[in-house]
C-alpha cells in the first residue's frame, strides 16, 4: 500500500534547465506513470499520422473507378497497416496512455502498482508497432492480409515474405505490454485507492478501465497464442492453419474473433469512462445512475466475450450458432442503451458549459448512438450475410471507434490536457478540429453505408464504372480531405499550447475528482499529503460543505 | 432506391431482391432499419431538447443545477423497454435465419433442384455442374453461372455447395441473396432462386489476395428452354472446327494445357478455368475485361498487364504463335 503519509521530498525548483539530453534520458528512463502516459499518447499521435496518410492514399484511389494511384498490391498493403495501426498503436496506446496518466491521479494513489511493469508496457508497444512497420524494409514488403489477417492467406504458401513474420510478431510483443498495462490497473485499482475510496466510489472511468483490463486479460492471450501457432506454422512447418495439410482456416478465424469482437469493447469502453467523467462536470450535474452505470459496465465485458462468431455469419455454422450469436450480440444493446441514457438523463436538465472537452463528447453522444444502431441491424444475421465485408461494415465500425473512441479520447485529452501540462488548449484550435472532425466524419463514413447497400465489398482496390458507388466513393473521399486538417490542427494544437496555452491552475473546470486538487502539471508523488474521501466526488464535497454526496450516496 | 434507376445488370443493390433469400433479408432489413431509426429519432431529439434548454439555463455565477443521483424505476424503464424490442427482434431473426438457409436435401414439393459446386480459386470461380432436376451433369466450366428460372408452380432452386481451392472466398450476388463463405477444408451450401430472367452481378466478398477486386460473379438466369439449350452446349466437347486446326496444334504444344481443360483434347490442366466452351462467355478473367477477338489477344500476350498478379503469366508468345493460339480459342464456342 502506498498510501504511506511520509512528507514527500520538496519539488526541485526550476532554477536551471537541465541539457536537453538529461531531459531526454529522463524520459526515456522514466516509471512515471504520469510520463508514460504523455509517451503513449505522443506515440499514438505519431502512428495516426502514418496511418490516416495511408487512409488517404486509399480514399484517392477510390476516387472513381479503374484509377491507378496505387498498384493493387500497395492498396491490400495499406489497408493491412491501417487496420492493424489504428487498432493496435493508436486506439489502445491513446486510451491505455490517458488511463495511466489519470487513474492513479483519480484514486489518491502515488504511481501505479508496478511502476517498472508500467515502462516496459510502454516500450513493448512501441517497439512492438515498430516491428511492424520494420516490414516496410524487408523482401516483399508489408503484409498485404488485412487486419484480421485470415487463414490461409498468412500462411507461406500465400504470403511468402517476412512481411508476416514482421506483423505477427510485432503484435505478440505489443500484446505483451497491453498485457501487462491490464494486470497494473486492476491491481492499481483494487490496491491502490486511497483511504474512504470504497470500489463503490471510485470515479467512473477508473472502474470502466478496471472492467477494460478484465477483458484485456482475458482475450490477449487467445490472441498471443494464435499469432505464436502461426508463427509455428510458418517458421517450424507446423500445421495449423495451413489448410493444405489439413489445417484449419476456420480455427483461426474463431480464435481471432475471440479477441477482435472484445477488443471493439476495449477500444469503447474507456471511451464510455471518459465521456462519464466529462458530461457530468460540464453539465455541472452528478452522473446520473452511477450504480446501473456500473453495472452495465461489467454486463458489457461479460456478454461482449460471448459474442464473437456474430463476424462469423457467413462462413457457413449452423442455423443454431447464427441465432446464439445474433441474440448474444443484440443482448449487448441493451446495457449500451442504458448507459447512454443515463448519459442524457446526466445532461438532462444540466447548466451546459460548452467547452472543447464537452463539444467532444456531444459529438460522442450523438454520433455513436448511430454506430450502436447499425450494430444492431448488423446483429440480424440474415442481414449481416448481405451487408458483411462491405462498405456497410466500414461504415458502421468507423462509426463507432471514431464517433465512439475518437471523440472520447479527444473529449478526454482536452480535459486532462492542462491537468498534465499546467497549460490550457488553445479553444478556437479546438472548435476547428472539432467542427472539421465532425463534418468530415460524417461526409466520410455516412456514404459508406449507402455504396454497401449498393453492393460494394470492402477491400477492392478498385471497381468498374456504372455500379452506382461512384457518387458514394467521390463524397467519402472528399470527407477523408476534410477531416485530413482536423488531425493536423490537434497535433499543432498540442504541441503549440506547451508554450502559448493559458497557465491552468489546478482546476479550471472546476471539478470534482481528486486529479484536480493537486497541482497542474502534478508533481512527481502526486499528493503531498494522500487525500481521504467520503464520496464520488471528493471535490464537490469540499466545495459544497452543506450538501455533500456522501449524504446521498 | 438509387438501384433502381441503374440498368439492370449493373444493380447490385440488396434493396431490390430476385429471389426469396434476398427478399425476406429485405423484409426484415426495412424493419430493423425502421426500428432503429426511431431510436435514433428519440435519442438526437432528447439530447437536442437538452442541449437546447441546457445553454439557456447555463449563466455565469448562477449556482448549481439540481443534483439528481439517479431513479431505479427509470432505470428499469430503459432496461426493460430495450429488452422487449431485442426479444421480438430475436423472434423475427430466428424466423428468417432458417427461412434463408433451407435444408438442400429437402427442396420444395414440384421443385426442378440445380445443383452445382462452385470452387473459389485465386481469382475466379469454377463451376461443376452436379445435376438438374435429378439429372446427372456432370461437366465443369467457369466464372459464367447460368441458372434456369422458376416458373408458376415449378420453382427452381438452385443449391450451391461452397468448396475453396486455396484461400477463403465468399460468394455473394446481393440481387438474389446473402453472401457465404468459401473455406479451403470445408464445404458450405447456399440457396438461390429467381423468377426473373436477366444478368445478376456479385462478386467475391471475403478477401482474398491482390485481385479480390477482379473476382467477380455473373449469374444469367434464363427461361427453361434456353437454359436446356445452354446446358447441351456446354456439355458438349469443344469444338474442332477445321479453320482452327493449325491453331490447336500450337496450343497444345504449348504450356497452356497444364493449367487449362478444353474437353476433348489432351489439354487437362485444373489450375486455370476451363477453356472448353471460352467464348460463350461475355469477360474474361472473371469479369476483369469483356471477352471478345482483341480482348482475349491482350490477355493471352500479357496476362498481368490486364490482371496485374494474377496467376497466369506471361509467356512472351512469338506473334505468330500468338495469333495461332488465340485464333484457335476463339474457335471454343
Ligand atoms: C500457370 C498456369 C497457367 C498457364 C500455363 C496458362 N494459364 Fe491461362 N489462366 C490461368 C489462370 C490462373 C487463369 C485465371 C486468371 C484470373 O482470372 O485471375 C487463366 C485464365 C485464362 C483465360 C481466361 C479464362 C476465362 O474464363 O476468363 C484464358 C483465355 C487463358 N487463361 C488462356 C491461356 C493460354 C492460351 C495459355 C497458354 C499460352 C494459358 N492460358 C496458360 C493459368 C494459366
Ligand atoms: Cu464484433
Ligand atoms: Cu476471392
Amino acid at each position: 500500500m502506498a498510501t504511506a503519509e511520509a512528507e514527500p521530498a520538496a519539488a526541485p525548483a526550476a532554477a536551471t534547465r537541465p541539457p536537453w539530453t538529461a531531459t531526454l534520458h529522463g524520459w526515456v528512463v522514466t516509471v512515471d506513470h504520469k510520463k508514460l502516459g504523455i509517451l503513449y499518447v505522443l506515440m499514438a499521435v505519431g502512428f495516426i499520422l502514418v496511418a490516416g496518410a495511408a487512409a488517404l492514399m486509399m480514399r484517392l484511389q477510390l476516387w472513381a473507378p479503374n484509377l491507378a494511384l496505387l498498384p493493387p498490391t500497395t492498396f491490400n498493403q495499406f489497408f493491412t497497416l491501417h487496420g492493424t495501426t489504428m487498432v493496435f498503436f493508436v486506439g489502445m496506446p491513446l486510451l491505455i496512455g490517458i488511463a495511466n496518466f489519470a487513474v492513479p491521479l483519480m484514486i489518491g494513489a502515488r504511481d501505479m502498482a508496478f511502476p517498472r511493469l508500467n515502462a516496459f508496457g510502454f516500450w513493448a508497444t512501441l517497439f512492438g508497432g515498430l516491428l511492424v512497420y520494420f516490414s516496410m524494409v524487408v523482401p516483399g514488403g508489408p503484409p498485404a492480409v488485412g487486419w484480421f489477417a485470415y487463414a490461409p492467406l498468412t500462411e507461406n504458401s500465400f504470403a511468402r515474405g517476412p512481411g508476416v513474420d514482421c506483423w505477427a510478431l510485432g503484435l505478440i510483443v505489443s500484446g505483451f505490454g497491453t498485457t501487462t498495462a491490464a494486470i497494473n490497473f486492476a491491481v492499481t485499482t483494487l490496491s491502490l485507492r486511497c483511504p474512504g475510496m470504497t470500489l463503490r466510489k471510485v470515479p467512473f472511468f477508473v472502474w470502466v478501465m478496471f472492467w477494460t483490463s478484465v477483458q484485456i486479460l482475458v482475450v490477449m492471450p487467445p490472441l498471443t497464442a494464435a499469432l505464436v501457432m502461426l508463427e509455428f506454422d510458418r517458421q517450424l512447418g507446423a500445421h495449423f492453419f495451413d489448410t493444405q495439410a489439413g489445417g484449419s482456416a476456420y480455427l483461426w478465424q474463431h480464435l481471432f474473433w475471440f479477441f477482435g469482437h472484445p477488443e471493439v469493447y476495449i477500444l469503447v469502453l474507456p471511451a464510455f469512462g471518459m465521456i462519464s467523467e466529462v458530461v457530468p462536470v460540464f453539465s455541472r450535474k452528478v452522473l446520473f445512475g452511477y450504480e446501473f452505470m456500473a453495472a452495465a459496465t461489467a454486463a458489457i465485458a461479460f456478454i461482449s466475450l460471448g459474442v464473437w462468431a456474430h463476424h462469423m455469419f457467413a462462413v457457413g455454422m449452423s442455423r443454431a450458432l447464427d441465432l446464439f450469436f445474433a441474440a448474444a450480440s443484440m443482448l449487448v444493446s441493451i446495457p449500451t442503451g442504458i448507459k447512454l441514457f443515463n448519459w442524457l438523463a446526466t445532461v438532462y436538465g444540466g447548466k451546459l458549459v460548452l467547452k472543447s472537452p464537452m463539444l467532444f463528447a456531444l459529438g460522442f453522444l450523438s454520433m455513436f448512438v448511430i454506430g450502436g444502431l447499425t450494430g444492431i441491424i448488423l446483429a440480424c444475421a440474415p442481414v449481416d450475410l448481405q451487408v458483411t465485408d462491405t462498405y456497410f461494415v466500414v461504415g458502421h465500425f468507423h462509426w463507432v471507434l471514431i464517433g465512439g473512441t475518437v471523440f472520447g479520447i479527444f473529449s478526454a485529452i482536452h480535459y486532462w490536457y492542462p491537468k498534465a501540462t499546467g497549460r490550457m488548449l488553445s479553444e478556437r484550435l479546438a472548435k476547428w478540429q472539432f467542427w472539421l472532425l465532425f463534418l468530415g466524419f460524417i461526409l466520410t463514413f455516412a456514404p459508406m453505408h449507402v455504396a454497401g447497400i449498393l453492393g460494394m465489398p470492402r477491400r477492392i482496390y478498385t471497381y468498374g464504372p456504372g455500379r452506382g458507388w461512384e457518387l458514394w466513393n467521390q463524397l467519402a473521399t472528399l470527407g477523408a480531405l476534410l477531416q485530413a486538417p482536423s488531425y493536423l490542427l490537434f497535433a499543432y494544437n498540442i504541441v503549440a499550447s506547451l508554450w502559448k496555452g493559458k497557465p491552468a491552475g489546478d482546476d479550471p473546470w472546476d471539478a470534482w475528482t481528486l486529479e484536480w486538487a493537486t497541482p497542474s502539471p502534478p508533481p512527481a508523488y502526486n499528493f503531498a499529503v494522500v487525500p481521504t474521501v467520503r464520496s464520488r466526488r471528493p471535490l464537490w464535497d469540499l466545495k459544497h460543505p452543506d450538501d455533500p454526496d456522501w449524504k446521498y450516496e | 432506391m438509387a438501384g433502381v434507376l441503374l440498368a439492370d445488370a449493373q444493380n447490385l443493390s440488396i434493396l431490390d431482391p430476385a429471389g426469396p433469400p434476398a427478399e425476406s433479408i429485405r423484409g426484415l432489413f426495412v424493419l430493423v432499419s425502421a426500428i432503429t431509426f426511431g431510436i435514433f429519432l428519440l435519442v438526437e431529439g432528447v439530447l437536442i431538447y437538452s442541449l437546447v434548454t441546457g445553454r439557456r439555463r447555463a449563466g455565469p455565477g448562477d449556482p448549481e443545477p439540481p443534483q439528481v443521483y439517479g431513479s431505479k424505476p427509470i432505470e428499469i424503464a430503459w432496461t426493460a423497454g430495450p429488452a422487449l424490442v431485442v426479444f421480438v427482434l430475436v423472434l423475427l431473426v430466428g424466423r428468417v435465419i432458417w427461412e434463408v438457409q433451407p435444408d438442400p436435401d429437402r427442396p420444395p414439393a414440384g421443385a426442378e433442384p440445380l445443383r452445382v459446386t462452385v470452387v473459389g480459386h485465386q481469382w475466379w470461380w469454377e463451376y461443376r455442374y452436379e445435376s438438374y432436376n435429378g439429372r446427372e451433369l456432370g461437366f465443369v466450366t467457369a466464372n459464367e453461372l447460368h441458372i434456369p428460372t422458376g416458373s408458376p408452380g415449378t420453382p427452381r432452386p438452385v443449391y450451391l455447395t461452397l468448396q475453396s481451392a486455396d484461400v477463403c472466398h465468399s460468394f455473394w450476388v446481393p440481387r438474389l441473396g446473402g453472401k457465404t463463405d468459401l473455406l479451403p477444408g470445408r464445404t458450405n451450401q447456399m440457396w438461390v432462386q429467381t423468377d426473373e430472367p436477366g444478368l445478376y452481378q456479385g462478386q467475391c466478398a471475403e478477401y482474398c489476395g491482390t485481385q479480390h477486386a477482379h473476382m467477380l460473379i455473373r449469374v444469367v438466369a434464363e427461361p427453361p428452354a434456353a437454359f436446356e439449350k445452354w446446358l447441351a452446349a456446354e456439355a458438349a466437347p469443344a469444338a474442332d472446327d477445321p479453320a482452327g486446326r493449325a491453331g490447336r496444334a500450337e496450343f497444345l504444344s504449348l504450356s497452356c494445357v497444364n493449367c487449362h481443360t478444353v474437353r476433348g483434347t489432351p489439354a487437362r490442366g485444373t489450375f486455370g478455368p476451363d477453356l472448353t466452351h471460352l467464348m460463350a462467355r461475355q469477360t474474361l478473367a472473371s469479369g476483369t475485361t469483356p471477352n471478345g477477338p482483341a480482348d482475349l489477344r491482350r490477355w493471352v500476350n500479357n496476362p498481368q498487364q490486364v490482371k496485374p498478379g494474377c496467376l497466369m503469366p506471361a509467356f512472351a508468345l512469338t506473334e505468330p504463335n500468338l495469333n495461332l493460339a488465340v485464333d484457335y480459342l476463339e474457335t471454343l464456342r
